[in-house]
């Protein structure tokens, strides 16, 4: 069997006083979405943020292609072909739409460009010279994915991508998630919206106070709705 | 007798304190080359370096000991005097280092335990007498301003000080390097969550802040004269400059530095008895009205 792409084995982090992530193993195909659900506060956020390198393990292991990422820097693991969508967006609210997108296009020999980008979402060219909190929530959204596909990631960490959207602008940026997908995107997926997160999804992880306690291919876990409402308190 | 209309006060204010206003523009610049940096690297590190002034003095120094001693010319005083200030910001920034996550107060501490030291050593190498760079010598006679004769070299100084504002604010508006200090400004982590190095690049900004407050002690040394003390005086005023203009703000440390500019020069000409208290009457006034400084945006 080849390795994972991302490969994560008894991972253990926190911050200062707390440890939140007890112990974690989770795999990501080439290729592969993997939706990671749970409920608040249970750890998703950092586990993101351990596999960005924004927080350090205090033990365990994390593999990208092959590769151990614990002690490495984010500027490292970013160039390393790992990108972030992070929740709450995180644009850059007083640069322009272009600047945020040039300062996330490092490597000049990918997939996407700036046109490529626009193209995709020709929303963020028309807005181009505004400055990023002149956008709404959904357009923000679609400035932080722009600058994770100009990093030319071999994978992309989305955040809750759809959180405090609304009805319309979640169901756009699904629709683009899901047009990525079909280009062979591998992602890991946080997503509180169920809905969302069953029809990007390839397989299926919940987490629970900082461990992994369910996972099943996104099929099986769609004829099992009693899972679903046993961990994540939905019907 | 008639009573002069009002379009013929101004120049007749114009005319009795015109000395006093170039003065305090220059003055103002001076102080402009220490706080653009003092204030950046707040911005960007959320470090007040307190060993600015003492950057700025040794750098007046430097440049006194190549142009002075050494007999070298301008030009050559400046570049050793530049190159000093940014090794001592590439110095400043290993020290900081492992005390980066730590609060506000370690690093001032640090940093005024720097700025004594510093300023200990300037002393037993440069002595504690008044010292003097001569102006260039192409800058030394006096030009026309309106009618009346002022020093060349500290019009010189205000053009310097005014092109150096104008170049730092294209730079950091304008620049793929100034978008990258902006949004490290804004968020640290999500810069380098992007894959650029935040510490290379607040190093440095680091660098290139205490290089401009050496260059400052340069070219304020044959106006303000170089003693021990004047690091202490420079720091206060460029402290009072970017409190008033708002933090990492560059158009705040630009109007911030010719208002304490004009308060220290024409504040004082006019109003002799308020000189003791102006300059701090000034920072209480601006915070009253504006907490967050004039440009200050927390």
């Amino acid at each position: 069997m080849i390795e994972p792409l991302l490969d994560i084995h008894g991972l253990r982090a926190g911050y200062r006083r707390s440890v939140v992530l007890q112990r974690v193993d989770l795999a990501v195909q080439e290729g592969q979405v993997v939706a990671l659900l749970g409920r608040n506060g249970v750890g998703k956020t950092t586990l993101v943020h351990a596999i960005m390198g924004l927080v350090q393990p205090s033990a365990g292991s994390i593999r990208f292609g092959g590769q151990e990422l614990s002690g490495r820097t984010p500027d490292q693991i970013s160039r390393g072909g790992i990108a972030l969508v992070p929740q709450g967006r995180r644009i850059f609210s007083r640069l322009s739409v272009e600047e945020n997108l040039r300062l996330a296009h490092r490597s000049r020999d990918g997939r996407h460009d700036l046109d490529s980008v626009y193209e995709l979402l020709p929303r963020l060219y028309e807005r181009r010279r505004h400055r990023g909190r002149q956008l709404s929530g959904g357009e923000q959204q679609m400035l932080a994915i722009g600058r994770a596909l100009l990093a030319n990631a071999r994978l992309v960490l989305f955040d809750e991508p759809s959180e405090g959207l609304a009805p319309k602008a979640v169901d756009q940026i699904a629709g683009l998630i899901a047009g990525l997908r079909e280009h062979g995107l591998s992602a890991l997926l946080v997503e509180q919206n169920l809905h969302v997160a069953l029809s990007l999804a390839d397989a299926v992880t919940v987490m629970t106070k900082g461990e992994i306690v369910y996972r099943a291919t996104a099929d099986v876990f769609r004829a099992d709705p009693e899972t679903a409402r046993a961990f994540l308190g939905v019907g | 007798m008639t009573t002069p209309a009002v379009g013929a006060a101004l120049p007749g204010f114009l005319n009795e304190n015109l000395v006093s206003i170039l003065n305090g523009l220059a003055v103002g610049m001076l102080l402009f080359t220490m706080a653009v940096g003092l204030s950046l690297i707040f911005g960007l590190m959320d470090v007040l370096n307190l060993a600015h002034g003492a950057i700025f003095l040794l750098g007046g120094y430097v440049a006194y000991q190549v142009i002075v001693k050494e007999g070298q010319s301008w030009l050559v005083g400046v570049a050793v005097a530049v190159a000093f200030g940014a090794v001592a910001g590439l110095a400043l920034g290993g020290i900081l280092r492992p005390i980066r996550h730590r609060g506000h107060l370690d690093q001032a501490l640090l940093t005024f335990g720097l700025a004594f030291v510093l300023a200990d050593l300037a002393t037993i190498f440069w002595g504690s007498d008044f010292q003097s760079i001569p102006s260039p010598v192409f800058l030394q006679r006096s030009v026309e301003v309106l009618g009346q004769f002022y020093p060349a070299y500290r019009l010189a100084v205000m053009g310097v000080g005014f092109a150096l504002a104008v170049v730092v604010y294209l730079v950091v508006e304008r620049t793929q390097v100034g978008a990258v200090l902006r949004a490290a400004v804004e968020d640290r982590a999500m810069v380098s969550a992007l894959g650029i190095n935040v510490g290379r690049v607040m190093l440095a900004v680091l660098a290139l802040g205490t290089a401009l407050a050496a260059f400052g002690g340069v070219i304020g040394a044959p106006i303000l004269s170089l003693s021990p003390g004047v690091d202490a005086e420079v720091l206060i005023l460029a402290l009072i400059v970017i409190v008033i203009g708002g933090l990492g703000s560059i158009p705040g440390a630009f109007v911030g530095a010719i208002v304490i500019g004009q308060v220290q020069s024409l504040g004082i000409a006019l109003v002799p008895q308020a000189a003791p208290f102006a300059l701090f009457g000034a920072m209480v006034i601006v915070l009253a009205v504006r907490p967050e400084g004039l440009f200050g945006s927390r």
